[in-house]
């Protein structure tokens, strides 16, 4: 079997040498893995990011950007390891986003 | 470090197909190539993504391949190669070799 | 994410700005997506647990921030004009811009060096390792599924794309960084920088030819 991220030498259309400067969340998500994975907390390495990743399934890796995948891998790492459970998060964002709607007024 | 393959040594990327998380691509795997560098010692990839210690640390080599014979279709230069890391536990003497 | 249109050449000519999309809009201006208040939940619920603080996360914002390329191109003006240098940075990037106190992180990243008869170009087929703790964040195009599936299969078609034509005699070495050492490419000096000090030589020196997909043009 052939893993959906294992994907040199497939067959892909023209480089868009594009870039795009980092938005405030992107480097917000990257600050987060590196805080998490440095030598004083040690709660994710990169090699769990990455298999978060990868298993989040060919679906998700084709419709999510870059930190969306990043974010999403990170999360649900830490909800396996108990640093953050489910409930918690669904209150967390559902504050966030009543947070963005009152600063949006 | 007791490495098993030294620069030099013709070796070939096994031809096995598990899930999880590898980190010998696809592209390699039954490929032969030559040990170009002997890298050093690292924690496996592969329990280290479970949150184990992927020990014992084991050698990673520099493995380098002919385009030629990773493609078969290859329209670059004829010396063209690519270079991959890979982890000793995926590699086995070349065809013909005993070590 | 980033529009659909290519462009051309980006970041061949030392100085000049990288094409880009203008910056993404500001948080307030734009759609706040499940994911980015996944972001911020998870962030506030890590605070509150006192995994990090507030400032941990400014401050790391701040290191994103910090890293960019100025660093390797110091590294590749000392090694053109010194050759025990060199040496060094071929055995041990980290070691070598701790020389210069650039911090480079505890991954090992190592060097290779681009000759008359070899032209390196560094890709990560099954992800994007890069060194970021060298020299910034990666652009899209090197996370982007069409560069990690053409490069290793066909790196003189996708140089070509970005300008850059590598002669019949010259070995196109593709390294894939699929362990724990980051790559970057030590280019050639470009002939005509004989006058230069290694400041200006620093100046010519393009991200793109330290990941290998440009070449430093000859003056």
């Amino acid at each position: 079997m052939r893993r959906h991220h294992d994907m040199g030498g497939l067959e892909a259309g023209p480089v868009e040498i594009s870039e795009h400067d980092y938005s405030p969340w992107e480097k917000r998500v990257d600050a987060i893995v590196r805080l998490l994975s440095d030598k004083k907390r040690r709660l994710l390495t990169v090699d769990e990011l990455r298999r978060g990743i990868e298993d989040l399934g060919s679906g998700a890796y084709d419709k999510l950007g870059y930190y969306e995948r990043w974010i999403s891998s990170a999360t649900n790492i830490l909800i396996e390891k108990g640093v953050i459970t489910v409930d918690e998060l669904g209150r967390a964002i559902e504050d966030a986003k009543a947070r963005r709607r009152e600063a949006s007024r | 470090m007791t490495a098993r393959f030294a620069v030099g040594d013709r070796v070939r990327v096994r031809a096995a197909f598990p899930p999880g998380h590898v980190r010998t691509p696809f592209f390699i795997r039954g490929k032969e190539g030559q040990v170009t560098r002997v890298i050093g010692e690292f924690a496996n990839p592969e329990e280290l993504a479970y949150g184990r210690k992927g020990l014992p640390k084991r050698p990673l080599y520099w493995i380098q391949f002919p385009q030629s014979a990773l493609w078969p279709d290859y329209a670059g230069g004829e010396d063209d190669s690519a270079v991959v890391d890979v982890y000793e536990h995926w590699l086995e003497p070349a065809k013909g070799k005993r070590k | 994410m980033s529009g659909t249109h290519r462009h051309g050449r980006a970041s061949q000519h030392p100085g000049a700005p990288p094409h880009r999309h203008p910056p993404q809009p500001d948080l307030e201006d734009g759609p706040y997506t499940d994911y980015m208040a996944m972001a911020d939940a998870v962030a506030a619920l890590l605070i509150k647990k006192k995994v990090f603080t507030g400032g941990d996360l400014r401050r790391m914002i701040e290191l994103i921030d910090s890293k960019s390329p100025a660093a390797g191109a110091k590294l590749v003006a000392r090694a053109w004009l010194d050759k025990d240098f060199k040496k060094r940075l071929l055995a041990d990037v980290n070691a070598a811009a701790a020389e210069f106190d650039i911090d480079a992180g505890h991954i090992p990243i190592r060097c290779v060096e681009n000759t008359p008869k070899i032209h390196n170009v560094i890709v990560c087929t099954l992800c994007s390792c890069y060194p970021r703790l060298l020299i910034g964040l990666p652009p899209d195009w090197y996370k982007s599924r069409n560069y990690r599936s053409r490069t290793i299969r066909e790196p003189r078609a996708v140089l070509r794309e970005f300008g850059t034509e590598i002669a019949d005699g010259v070995e196109v070495r593709v390294h894939d960084s699929t362990a724990d050492l980051r790559y970057m490419v030590l280019p050639m000096r470009p002939k005509g920088s004989e006058r230069l000090n290694e400041k200006a030589l620093a100046k010519l020196v393009t991200r793109d030819s330290m990941i290998g997909v440009a070449r430093l043009e000859d003056r």
